[in-house]
């Protein structure tokens, strides 16, 4: 790094002087402006209702956001495809996971960056190995639905309606984990967010396939939602675990009496008891660390 | 103000340089800067932007002149880059708004305190309220729509009150030309405060145009197209003042002390060590231009450089809350219209005056402003919050 980086880096610390967003930062300019507000008139009549007549005529016109593909009638092998009655919801839906699998793997990529930049040494996280783990059945999804949807005659690069809302769902999450100055904690938040939405996708998904007696796929997305579901359960406690280091304050690595140990282990009791499903407990993964 | 233009060199454009990793830098945060940080972010963004339009313009009227512009106009476009990549990712379109409309007021109300000349101050306290307006209108829109407070962003200095209303904002083409200065009789000052309040309100305009059709929510996407149609006749009103007898070398080489006395007044103010860092490294730019420009002027125009410009930049604009000022403008002038380049009473406006015919066909089907704000009363933490006791004893703490 040049020495004028490195300047500019330490003076950008510099600017941590606290949050300056609420009413209490400045308090004698807050009181003259909601005084003022106060003395106020609104120009105009009303409530936040006088916006959804508004809104209901946009509504009304019923234009949607687009359209499901016309289908193909034959497969890439050339073997004619039968349509099915809800093929086209099918189609959607698969759709929608097929874009969220192929975000994901570049979620976690994202993330297993900033580990590795970080060069993350706390137990209570994720470990790079776990992360490239979980990237590696992200895109193994992503090429499942691929393949599932050729077999059904659809088209795998068309951007379903489902797809196309879940990318502006999950935009946020993507702008968070990508934002360099984030941090694991945070930046689990929206994976978590991420995963939340995945489990009950591939849980639908699994559903729909068997309504529709498409025994093979639902066959694959079980065990997709399974793989899922130790995601999810990985994240939660990643998160709640870290989340709870914060709360306990900076740590040393030295030898942990008993009565730590014990509270630790309480304190991981309590993480695991908000996981609906918590295979591992964060306490036993946990450095032996004393509270300063 | 101490900087002299004629003495002061600043560096060379052959030593004006940049790289992507330099462009692309860490941004300010929207949590811990002051907000009068970001609000010379968006102005200075805006003097850039102006800087890139007025030299391509110019090039493409002046084939001599087109290299000069190219060189100058490629560091002019990485400045702007890099002032404007000062924002974070964190900070919405929404929010952007809002800072918008606090430079708009709290920029324009210094230019208009300090203006000498009257009619030109009474231009600049006519936008002034419409823009104030905005706020209200814009702040509005956030607390009902996002569920966020603007005052976030605005960190209580400026005030989210009505202005003149939006809806009556909308004029006839003819009634938002106004009277131009005198180049030759005008202050240095009168010129600078033209082309600073233009360039911010041109790109007011052009963000407004960007990002309007990102949001979903239809009134959303309503009031960004009226106050967008607003900040159009304002650039309109404002590049109407300036003289337009003044050459085009004449008019680059006010553009470049334009850009050195906003970086300058960005200096005197900054309390951000990287940001002050960037605009003393641009003030120094800037003078390399300037200088690079006044070579052009004597050698094309044969034209001592000092009958346009004095060797000294007036008192820099005040980077603080204009509150006072503003309400006081509020209470005498919110009822004024305008009539050609004049401003007239309410009352004197006339049912068939091409204003009032105007702005009925454009309301005629509702008024985004007036929907999204009706009976909107700004208060800490949104209208969906309670007045918690901490609230109840600031009003005692400070008294």
């Amino acid at each position: 790094m040049e020495t004028n980086e490195m300047d500019v880096l330490s003076d950008s610390k510099q600017e941590i002087l606290g949050n300056r967003t609420g009413i209490m930062t400045n308090p004698e300019l807050s009181i003259e402006m909601i005084e003022g507000a106060k003395k106020t008139v609104p120009s105009s009549q009303g409530d936040a209702t006088e916006m959804a007549a508004v809104k209901a005529e946009y509504i009304e016109e019923g234009v949607p956001i687009g359209s499901s593909p016309v289908m193909v009638e034959v497969s890439e092998d050339g073997e004619s495809v039968g349509k099915f009655d809800g093929l086209a919801v099918l189609l959607d839906k698969l759709g929608e996971r097929l874009a969220f699998e192929r975000q994901g793997t570049r979620l976690y990529e994202a993330f297993l960056q900033k580990c590795q930049s970080l060069n993350l040494d706390d137990a209570s996280g994720p470990s790079v190995e776990d992360l490239r783990h979980i990237c590696e059945e992200e895109l193994e999804h992503f090429h499942l639905l691929q393949n599932a949807i050729t077999a059904l005659g659809g088209d795998a690069t068309v951007q379903t309606p489902s797809a196309d809302v879940a990318g502006v769902l999950s935009h946020g999450v993507m702008q968070v984990v990508s934002d360099p100055r984030t941090t694991i904690p945070q930046t689990l938040q929206a994976m978590l967010t991420a995963e939340l939405v995945d489990n009950d996708g591939w849980q639908m998904l699994q559903d729909l396939a068997a309504e529709l007696g498409q025994d093979d796929l639902e066959e694959q997305c079980r065990r997709a939602y399974e793989e899922e579901q130790e995601h999810l359960e990985k994240v939660r406690d990643w998160l709640t675990s870290m989340t709870m280091d914060e709360v306990s304050g900076p740590t040393d690595e030295v030898d942990a009496s008993e009565e730590e140990e014990d509270t630790r282990q309480k304190r991981s009791a309590k993480a695991s008891s908000r996981s609906r499903k918590t295979k591992s407990s964060s306490a036993s993964k946990s450095k032996k660390k004393k509270k300063r | 103000m101490s900087l002299d233009l004629m003495k002061e060199k600043g560096v060379g454009l052959d030593e004006q340089k940049f790289n992507w990793r330099d462009i692309a830098g860490v941004p300010t945060s929207k949590l811990d800067s002051d907000a009068f940080t970001r609000v010379r972010i968006i102005l200075m963004n805006g003097i850039e932007s102006e800087a890139l339009r007025f030299q391509h313009a110019c090039a493409r009227m002046n084939k001599e002149l087109q290299l000069a512009l190219a060189r100058v106009r490629r560091i002019e476009q990485h400045q702007q880059t890099t002032v404007n990549w000062l924002l974070p990712a964190d900070l919405s379109p929404l929010e952007t708004t809002i800072g918008f409309e606090q430079v708009a007021i709290e920029v324009t109300a210094s230019v208009a305190e300090h203006e000498p000349d009257p009619y030109l101050a009474q231009v600049y306290r006519f936008g002034l309220l419409e823009d104030f307006d905005h706020m209200y209108r814009f702040s509005a829109l956030m607390d009902r729509v996002t569920g966020c407070d603007a005052n976030n962003i605005l960190q209580s200095y400026t005030d989210i009150l009505p202005g003149r209303p939006t809806a009556v904002e909308h004029r006839a083409p003819e009634d938002d030309l106004r009277e131009h200065y005198d180049r030759k009789k005008a202050a240095l000052i009168s010129k600078l405060n033209a082309a600073t309040i233009m360039a911010g309100e041109h790109q007011t305009h052009d963000y407004y145009m960007t990002i309007g059709p990102m949001f979903a929510d239809p009134i959303a996407r309503q009031l960004y197209a009226e106050i967008a149609s607003i900040e159009e006749q304002h650039v309109t009103q404002y590049e109407s003042i300036i003289d337009p007898e003044e050459t085009w070398l004449e008019k680059w080489l006010m553009h470049e002390a334009s850009e050195i006395y906003n970086y300058y007044c960005c200096l005197q103010y900054e309390s951000h060590p990287k940001v002050k860092a960037i605009w003393q490294r641009f003030l120094d730019y800037e003078l390399g231009h300037f200088h690079y420009v006044l070579d052009l002027f004597k050698k094309f125009e044969k034209r001592d450089p000092a009958e346009i410009i004095p060797e000294s930049l007036p008192e820099p604009i005040e980077y603080r809350s204009h509150r006072e000022f503003v309400r006081k403008t509020l209470s005498e002038e919110v009822d004024l219209r305008a009539r050609k380049t004049q401003f007239i009473d309410k009352d004197d406006e006339g049912a068939d005056s091409p204003s009032v015919v105007y702005r009925e066909q454009m309301n005629s089907k509702g008024s985004p402003s007036e929907t999204v704000a009706a009976g909107y009363q700004w208060k800490p933490g949104t209208e969906l919050a309670e007045e918690t006791p901490d609230i109840k004893k600031l009003q005692t703490k400070v008294a």
